[in-house]
């Protein structure tokens, strides 16, 4: 006859122990400059399961502890752009960082760098929305695509791959944080503005190429970047501004046509 | 001047001073070097006119390529309309200083003045 052992209490309790979740201290740069206030960080002490996210423990922060904290996001999945910040040091998207890949108990969030700080989490974007502006970024035709003629601008598989991965780009700025150049030259254009720029004048169907050139041909424009290539390394979709960049000066300097 | 011209131009003065460096240093290696620092060979090159005329243009070479890198770095460290005329102008003024106080010298000493 089978016997089904019941399992002994000391077994029972360690099954529970691995369903609990951890606690990590979630550390947040805290400041308000129109206010006068020096940053400081406020710790917190987080509950978080394996697929917890930044954002989740910073929203756990905000409905628990403090709801005083200021922090931008929407979409909570790295379709939006704005959650972006410094995520023990590095700039990441913080619905799309898992606690549990960070391997530390004590995770640090500040803002971007190279953007002026609203309050706490929240940086001002104006300069990277009025830069993306700039670079014009739509087609440019003198004739319209509604035509009773041509309804399409015939592309083929070719013509998209060559700026395909640069209409990936969601204005998170992480890569303008990320970029060395940003920190001292505020009027540099940055590496989303000249990877925005590269993707209209790779696109076969645009006739603004002279004009977005002549745009990024300046002082503080594409030749400042120094290709240390951190904007590609922390771009949370895979787009390559550095390789955008160095693909313009090959237009500028008469490589490419 | 457009941007991308001056960059070519920097770009360029690199490759050249890069070559015309290279044959600097194999004339050089042509006899032992306390040799190549002797006063008399030292003014033979500047009597020697091909020699003469590639050593001014290492000299505007280098001074035109160095001094737009300097002109770039202190772009980035600071922006502003004056402070960035100011280094533009300034940086030009200071290239043609050197070249000129260089190509003095080269003359002077291909001249046989002392």
């Amino acid at each position: 006859m089978a016997v089904v052992a019941a399992p002994k209490p000391s077994e029972e309790s360690n099954a529970k122990t691995t369903n609990q979740p951890n606690t990590i201290t979630l550390r947040i740069a805290r400041s308000n400059p129109s206010e006068g206030q020096e940053s400081a960080f406020s710790e917190f002490q987080i509950p978080v399961q394996k697929w917890t996210t930044v954002l989740e423990a910073i929203l756990y922060v905000k409905q628990n502890l403090d709801h005083s904290v200021a922090v931008r996001y929407s979409c909570r999945q790295a379709s939006c752009g704005s959650c972006g910040m410094k995520i023990n040091g590095r700039p990441a998207l913080a619905c799309y960082t898992k606690i549990s890949e960070l391997n530390s108990n004590i995770i640090t969030v500040e803002p971007m760098n190279n953007f002026p700080i609203i309050r706490d989490l929240a940086v001002d974007f104006k300069q990277l929305i009025a830069n993306h502006k700039k670079m014009k970024p739509f087609i440019i035709r003198e004739d319209s695509e509604v035509t009773s003629e041509s309804k399409e601008f015939i592309q083929t598989p070719q013509d998209l791959e060559k700026f395909l991965q640069f209409s990936y780009c969601i204005k998170c700025g992480l890569c303008n944080s990320a970029c060395p150049t940003m920190a001292t030259d505020t009027s540099f254009i940055g590496p989303q503005g000249l990877a925005q720029a590269y993707r209209y004048v790779a696109d076969n169907r645009d006739k603004g190429k002279d004009d977005r050139l002549k745009i990024i041909d300046d002082s503080h424009g594409i030749w400042r970047c120094h290709f240390a290539g951190s904007c590609s390394h922390v771009c949370p979709k895979g787009v390559d501004p550095a390789m955008a960049i160095q693909l313009l000066r090959g237009y500028l300097l008469g490589f490419k046509k | 001047m457009r941007e991308s011209i001056i960059m070519k131009i920097h770009y360029g003065t690199a490759l050249g001073a890069v070559a015309l460096v290279a044959v600097h240093i194999l004339m050089r290696m042509s006899q032992k070097f306390s040799d190549s620092l002797q006063y008399q060979n030292v003014i033979a090159n500047y009597h020697f006119l091909p020699y003469a005329l590639m050593l001014e243009a290492v000299l505007i070479l280098l001074s035109v390529h160095g001094f737009n890198g300097l002109r770039v770095i202190l772009l980035e460290l600071k922006q502003g309309s004056t402070y960035e005329k100011m280094i533009n102008y300034g940086s030009l003024a200071a290239m043609a200083a050197l070249i000129a106080y260089g190509s003095r010298t080269i003359l002077m000493a291909g001249m046989g003045v002392s």
